[in-house]
Formats: structure tokens, C-alpha cells, sequence
């Protein structure tokens, strides 16, 4: 398949498989512990995991899977306040699929539809705006959430309703920004990581501009990467040189997508839209400062939590749930004290074994470390 | 069936559910008509069947039961008819049985088109003779609007099984090879297709087709063949885990030989579904022994039903009760069983 396959050839693998390796021969004796290279994002897990890319890479390099799964560091508290919403019968409420299985303190998505609860799956906020269009004596609810990646489809979609005086539609907003959600793991006083493998489709919106800091004021050199096996490879190829040279700067290797200034139309409906709120809670990475949006006052009419009085309440994960400590890199996913045992996809205790980005969900359906489990 | 049926144009009331006079007019003029056969006209409570007659057909009897709620009823590829028939006849046809009677039992939501239910029966009666069953027994009832979603269909099936054949999923062995007999997702992405919320260019078409023809064209080639499963709900890799489980082996994978339309891995690349885990209405996962491996293969490519056949993988000792995917790319992954309902990735 075209635009696909080309990113997948297996032989073209193999040479940057070989370059990996030959910088870590070099280095490996330099080094008094593994380089620990987080991917940021989700997607970049989920494309590790599906091609067994780590079992490629040489023993001195290991991937810790970051916070960057927007379904997994949605809090409880903000999962329960959905659930309220979607159980009012005057509302539709509408949701990103792999959002429905989240759990919240009392029950996810998918069970609250099982009891009676009108909530739809939908591929795109346009989708929910259609069915309010459709369903004008019901209020229509899009559970909006994800990083800088989904933020420019909502805002167009509120400023789309707002040019056809659609009243009966709304948002839950739950977007989160990824600089502040980083530089919260940068904070981290145990942090062993050496660099980032940075979010491409973040990167597409944001520029190269807003990740500066991470190699200036922390010493962390980072490569914003693309989605493709081969675009992962040819990323920690291009961070492994680096670190080779003890450089620390912000390289891009999607610039088939990526421009250095980012999307100008999509940042100008953001900004339009959304603001930047005091603080906001990320499940296992507790409270960050600016780390999420909320709507802007004059578009209040368009904020479900405006209309709805939630409680936003904040639900401290349980005890014994080790996902903070993961998505910190502190440990690996099977070192989690109830990780294949209470915690399963089936009955999923903590957010990163909810989605199939999840690193925890990752390493148990792909079959790592379940044996030591 | 005659083209002027009384019930044209008219709906479904609770009515034709009641057992009285219109009951009895939808039956006659809908399923009696539309199965027209001998065992279904004598309209007894139960159809009869002459023993002696299955006998000389085999040992042991196959009996399954499916039923079938798609969501739209009528899609590219099939409807909820076809689907009916070929999915039970297909569920005897596995265990290497000569499929030969269904029952149909229907349930109707009032105010359901009765020109709808006429296409419904008209092409489970053409399937059904396609596959050499026939439908000798059923059962209508009508729910109230809103009971139940337009039609449900469950159907009934028995089948002979010869004598000598003897499958089941606890018997692949090592060495043994995996063969499906075509395109892998169609009939999963055609119903996603066909609800019509992604707006795709191309249509897909379900694989939906009776398969037990191309079972008995395998088996003449090799009686041994040691598992065999149509991969419906939870896809080609939920059977292989069955397989790898029941018999306790490892079976490997080459997702480079895996037949998949380009629509289907576009959609799948779309949605972030994966289509070794699609539901299939006419594909099968065979576990054959490796000296008649390449024999049935190539018997399989000339049958209609398998010109696209392909030897997927093999079964190996470890790691037992797991299915293991080589990427094609240089590393390997665990194809695991499904969680739930696979759902569309945020990004």
C-alpha cells in the first residue's frame, strides 16, 4: 500500500538497525548504565510494540514509554464527571472509542451505556456536531480530550457550530498540553532519562519552538519522530548520534509532516478556542501546573462544564497502582506490584493498562515480562 | 415466490406474532412460499426426517445453533439472510459434516417492512440452495417497536459427519501448517463500511459465502487434516489462540503472506483496528499435516471459494498456547486474544 509500505521495508530496517548498533559498539564501553530513551507518546509505543522494535535495538539502549497517552493519564475524577454527564437523559453523549473503557471510581463509559446511558462512538468531533444537527431537542456532548494533536479538529469544530448558531452542542474538554506534561517528568528528582524521542504529530501543530527547552534548560537532546517503524529507527539512530557526540539540541526527522514554526491556522483556532487553565490533574503524574485547557468565557455556551455542574472531584488511584512510577521510567511495567495479577486489560485497575497505547497494556498483550508476572 | 405477494408494502404488526389469522397469513405467504420444500408445507410443529437415509451418510450427527443481529441487515457482500445460512452452515461444515437441514426462528420488531423480511427469506432461500440445505422448521415472533432492533434470525443447523473424519482443535502437532483460504478482514471492515460513518471511497464487499464445499474438496485431498475453524467473531487470531491453547503448541506467524485487500489494511490503518482480529463470513483457518500441506493448498486454489489460499505460518513447540507474529520487519510480537470489543484509537 502506498505512503505505507515504503515506511516499512524491512531492508531499509536492517541498515538502520546495523548504523544503531555500530554507534553503540563505540559507545558501550563509555557507559556505566543503559541509555534510557523515553518516546513520549503513545503512538510511538503502540508502533514499538506492533513491529518488535525493541528486540532490534542493542542491550545498552532501553525504551521507557512515557505519559503520552492521553486516554491513560485521564483521571478518575474527570472519567466519573463523563459518566454524570452521559447519564442525563437529555443528553447524547459522545465519545473517541478507545475512551469508553477507561475506568472511573464506579464505572467506565462502556458500562454506563450498558445501563441505559445514550453514549455514541464517534471518529471525529465533526461526527458529534452532526448529530447535534440532527438531534436539536437533545444536548450533544463530545468528550474531548487528547494533546495538541486532537486540540485544532475540537476548536474548529466549536467555531464551525458557532458560525451555524448550533446551541444544543458542547465539549468536556480534558485537552492537555505536552510541554508542561514533560517538563513534569524532567522534574522528576530520580529521573535517569537521557533523551526523548519527541511527538511528531504534536510537533506538526506546535513547531519545534515550544520543545527548546527541554534540550537548553535540561540537557536532554530530543528527536521529533514520526510514526512508521522505519521513522522510529531512523530517530533513535539520530539521538544515539548525539549522545555520541554529547550534543543536546531539537532535531526533526519527520519533516515530511513537521515544519520548524508548526500549523499557524491550526494554533490560531486553538488559541481562539481553549486557555490555558491554572492547573490540571494526570492520572499516576498527580496535579501539573498549565498542563491542561479549558474554554474560553466567550465560548461558555459551547462548555459542558459550564452547563453541567460537575464535580471535579479529584479520586486518588489505588494504593497499590504503580502507573506514576512507569510513566516516570522508574520501573518497568512488570515490576509493578499488581501488574497481570489485579491489573489485566480485562479488569484494568490502572490507566496504563486501559488503551492499547498503554505501555503496561502493551508489554501484557505482547507477552513481555508476563511469565515473570 | 411469486412477485405479487398479499403482504407487499405492509409492516410487521404484533398481529402476524399473535397466532391467529394474520399469523398464519405471513407464514404462507412469506416463509412457506419463500422456503418452498416439502418438510417446511406440512407446517407440523417439528420437521421429520428419515433415519436410514442419514445413516448411510455417516456416524455421528453435527448440530450447531448461531444467531445472527447485524447492523445495517443488508450490506455490500450479503444481508442478515444470507449471513444466516451461511454462518450455521458453515459452523457444521468445520467439523467436516455434510451440512443438510436449518431451522429459522425470527424475531421481529413491530413496523419492520414486510418487503425488507421478503428479501430477508428470498436470500436465505437462494443461499440455501446454493449450499444443498434446506429449511424445514421455524418460528416467528414480533416484539414491541423498540423490543428488539428490525429482525433477528437464529438458525439451527444438523449435518452427518463421514466416519473417518475425525478434526478437533486439540490435535495440531508440530510441523503442522496454517492455511487460510483468502483475504483476511472483509466482512468486519465491509459492516464498518456499511454503516456508513466513514465515508470511504470504495465500497468492501463481505466475504460472506457457504464454505462446506471447499471442506469436502480438502478433505478428499487429505481425510486428516487436523484443525479446522471459520474465523468469525474475534478473526483468524482468535482461532489460532484457541488452536495453540486446546493443543497446547506454539503457532508462528508471517505477517508478509497474510492476504489483506489494500481497502481493508486502509481502513484498519484508519481506525487503528488490526484485521487479523476482523470478523470473517467465509473464511476458514486450517491446521494441516506438512506432507499434504502444499496438496491441499493447491486443491484449495482451484475451488471457488479458495482461489486466494495461502499457507499462513506453522505450528511449533514453543511458546505453548501462544501465537507469535514475525513483522515482516525484523522483530516478532504476541498475537494475543482479544480484550472486549476492538475500539478505534483516539490518535
Amino acid at each position: 500500500m502506498k505512503f505505507v509500505d515504503e515506511f516499512r521495508d524491512s531492508e531499509k530496517a536492517q541498515v538502520l538497525r546495523q548504523a544503531i548498533h555500530q554507534v553503540a559498539r563505540e559507545l558501550e564501553p563509555r557507559l556505566a548504565r543503559p541509555w534510557q530513551i523515553m518516546e513520549f507518546c503513545g503512538g510511538h509505543t503502540h508502533t514499538i510494540f506492533r513491529y518488535g522494535i525493541e528486540q532490534m535495538l542493542p542491550d545498552c539502549i532501553e525504551m521507557v514509554h512515557g505519559p503520552g497517552c492521553p486516554v491513560c493519564v485521564l483521571p478518575m475524577g474527570r472519567v466519573d464527571d463523563c459518566v454524570t454527564i452521559a447519564e442525563n437523559p437529555a443528553v447524547i453523549f459522545t465519545t473517541f472509542g478507545d475512551a469508553m473503557r477507561v475506568p472511573g471510581s464506579q464505572k467506565s463509559l462502556l458500562q454506563a451505556r450498558a445501563e441505559g446511558a445514550d453514549i455514541r462512538m464517534v471518529y471525529s468531533p465533526m461526527d458529534a456536531l452532526s448529530l447535534a444537527k440532527k438531534h436539536p431537542e437533545r444536548e450533544v456532548v463530545f468528550f474531548a480530550l487528547g494533546f495538541e494533536t486532537t486540540m485544532p479538529s475540537t476548536a474548529l469544530t466549536v467555531l464551525q457550530a458557532e458560525r451555524e448558531g448550533i446551541k444544543n452542542f458542547s465539549l468536556f474538554c480534558n485537552h492537555i498540553s505536552t510541554a508542561p506534561t514533560i517538563q513534569a517528568v524532567l522534574d522528576e528528582p530520580d529521573l535517569m532519562l537521557d533523551g526523548f524521542l519527541a511527538p511528531g504529530h504534536v510537533a506538526m501543530v506546535i513547531g519545534l519552538e515550544p520543545f527548546q527547552f527541554i534540550a537548553r534548560d535540561y540537557r536532554k537532546p530530543l528527536t521529533i519522530t514520526g510514526f512508521e517503524p522505519l521513522d522510529i529507527l531512523q530517530a533513535l539512530w539520530m539521538l544515539l548520534q548525539q549522545l555520541a557526540e554529547n550534543r543536546c539540541s531539537v532535531e526533526n526527522q519527520y519533516t515530511r509532516v513537521v515544519q520548524a514554526q508548526g500549523n499557524a491556522a491550526a494554533l490560531k483556532a486553538i488559541h481562539q478556542v481553549f486557555e490555558t487553565r491554572d492547573f490540571f490533574e494526570l492520572r499516576g503524574l498527580g496535579s501539573i501546573d498549565h498542563s491542561g485547557v479549558g474554554m474560553r468565557p466567550e465560548y461558555a455556551a459551547f462548555d459542558a462544564e459550564q452547563k453541567f455542574k460537575v464535580k471535579n472531584l479529584t479520586i486518588t488511584d489505588p494504593q497499590d497502582c504503580q502507573c506514576g512510577a512507569v510513566i516516570k521510567g522508574l520501573i518497568k511495567p512488570w515490576e509493578c506490584q499488581i501488574f497481570g495479577k489485579r491489573c489485566t486489560p480485562e479488569n484494568p485497575m490502572g490507566a496504563l493498562m486501559v488503551s492499547s497505547e498503554g505501555a503496561c497494556a502493551a508489554y501484557y498483550n505482547h507477552g513481555y515480562g508476563r511469565d515473570a508476572a | 415466490m411469486s412477485n405479487v405477494n398479499k403482504l407487499a408494502g405492509k409492516t410487521i404488526t404484533l398481529a402476524h406474532g399473535a397466532g391467529g389469522k394474520a399469523m398464519r397469513e405471513l407464514i404462507d405467504e412469506v416463509f412457506v412460499k419463500g422456503f418452498a420444500n416439502p418438510e417446511l408445507a406440512s407446517l407440523e410443529d417439528q420437521a421429520r426426517f428419515d433415519l436410514t437415509e442419514l445413516v448411510a451418510q455417516g456416524n455421528r450427527l453435527a448440530l450447531t445453533t448461531d444467531s445472527y443481529v447485524v447492523d445495517p441487515l443488508f450490506f455490500p457482500g450479503g444481508d442478515i439472510g444470507k449471513l444466516a445460512v451461511t454462518g450455521t452452515v458453515n459452523d457444521l461444515a468445520m467439523s467436516g459434516a455434510v451440512p443438510l437441514y436449518l431451522t429459522c426462528g425470527m424475531i421481529l420488531e413491530e413496523g419492520f417492512a414486510i418487503d425488507e423480511l421478503i428479501k430477508i427469506v428470498t436470500s436465505m432461500k437462494v443461499t440455501a440452495d446454493e449450499a444443498g440445505v434446506k429449511i424445514v422448521t421455524g418460528d416467528t415472533k414480533v416484539v414491541h417497536k423498540g423490543a428488539a432492533d428490525k429482525c433477528f434470525i437464529n438458525t439451527a443447523g444438523v449435518g452427518v459427519i463421514p466416519a473417518h473424519i475425525q478434526m478437533a482443535a486439540t490435535q495440531a502437532q508440530v510441523g503442522d501448517k496454517i492455511i487460510v483460504n483468502g483475504f483476511i478482514g472483509d466482512h468486519g471492515a465491509a459492516i464498518v463500511d456499511a454503516r456508513g460513518e466513514l465515508a470511504l471511497e470504495s465500497s468492501i464487499l463481505s466475504d460472506c459465502q457457504p464454505l462446506h464445499d471447499l471442506v469436502q474438496t480438502m478433505l478428499k485431498v487429505c481425510p486428516t487434516i487436523h484443525c479446522l475453524r471459520d474465523a468469525t467473531r474475534g478473526g483468524v487470531a482468535t482461532v489460532l489462540n484457541e488452536f495453540a491453547q486446546s493443543s497446547q503448541v506454539g503457532i508462528k506467524l508471517q505477517q508478509s503472506v497474510i492476504p489483506i485487500r489494500d481497502e481493508v489494511r486502509g481502513m484498519c490503518e484508519i481506525l487503528g483496528l488490526d484485521p487479523l482480529y476482523l470478523a470473517n463470513e467465509g473464511k476458514l483457518v486450517a491446521v494441516v499435516p506438512p506432507e499434504a500441506a502444499e496438496a491441499v493448498l493447491a486443491a484449495m486454489r482451484l475451488h471457488p471459494a479458495g482461489v486466494n489460499s495461502v499457507m499462513i505460518g506453522e505450528v511449533q513447540a514453543i511458546p505453548k498456547g501462544r501465537v507469535l507474529l514475525n513483522t515482516g520487519f525484523g522483530g516478532e510480537r504476541l498475537l494475543d486474544k482479544l480484550v472486549g470489543e476492538q475500539l478505534p484509537r483516539i490518535c
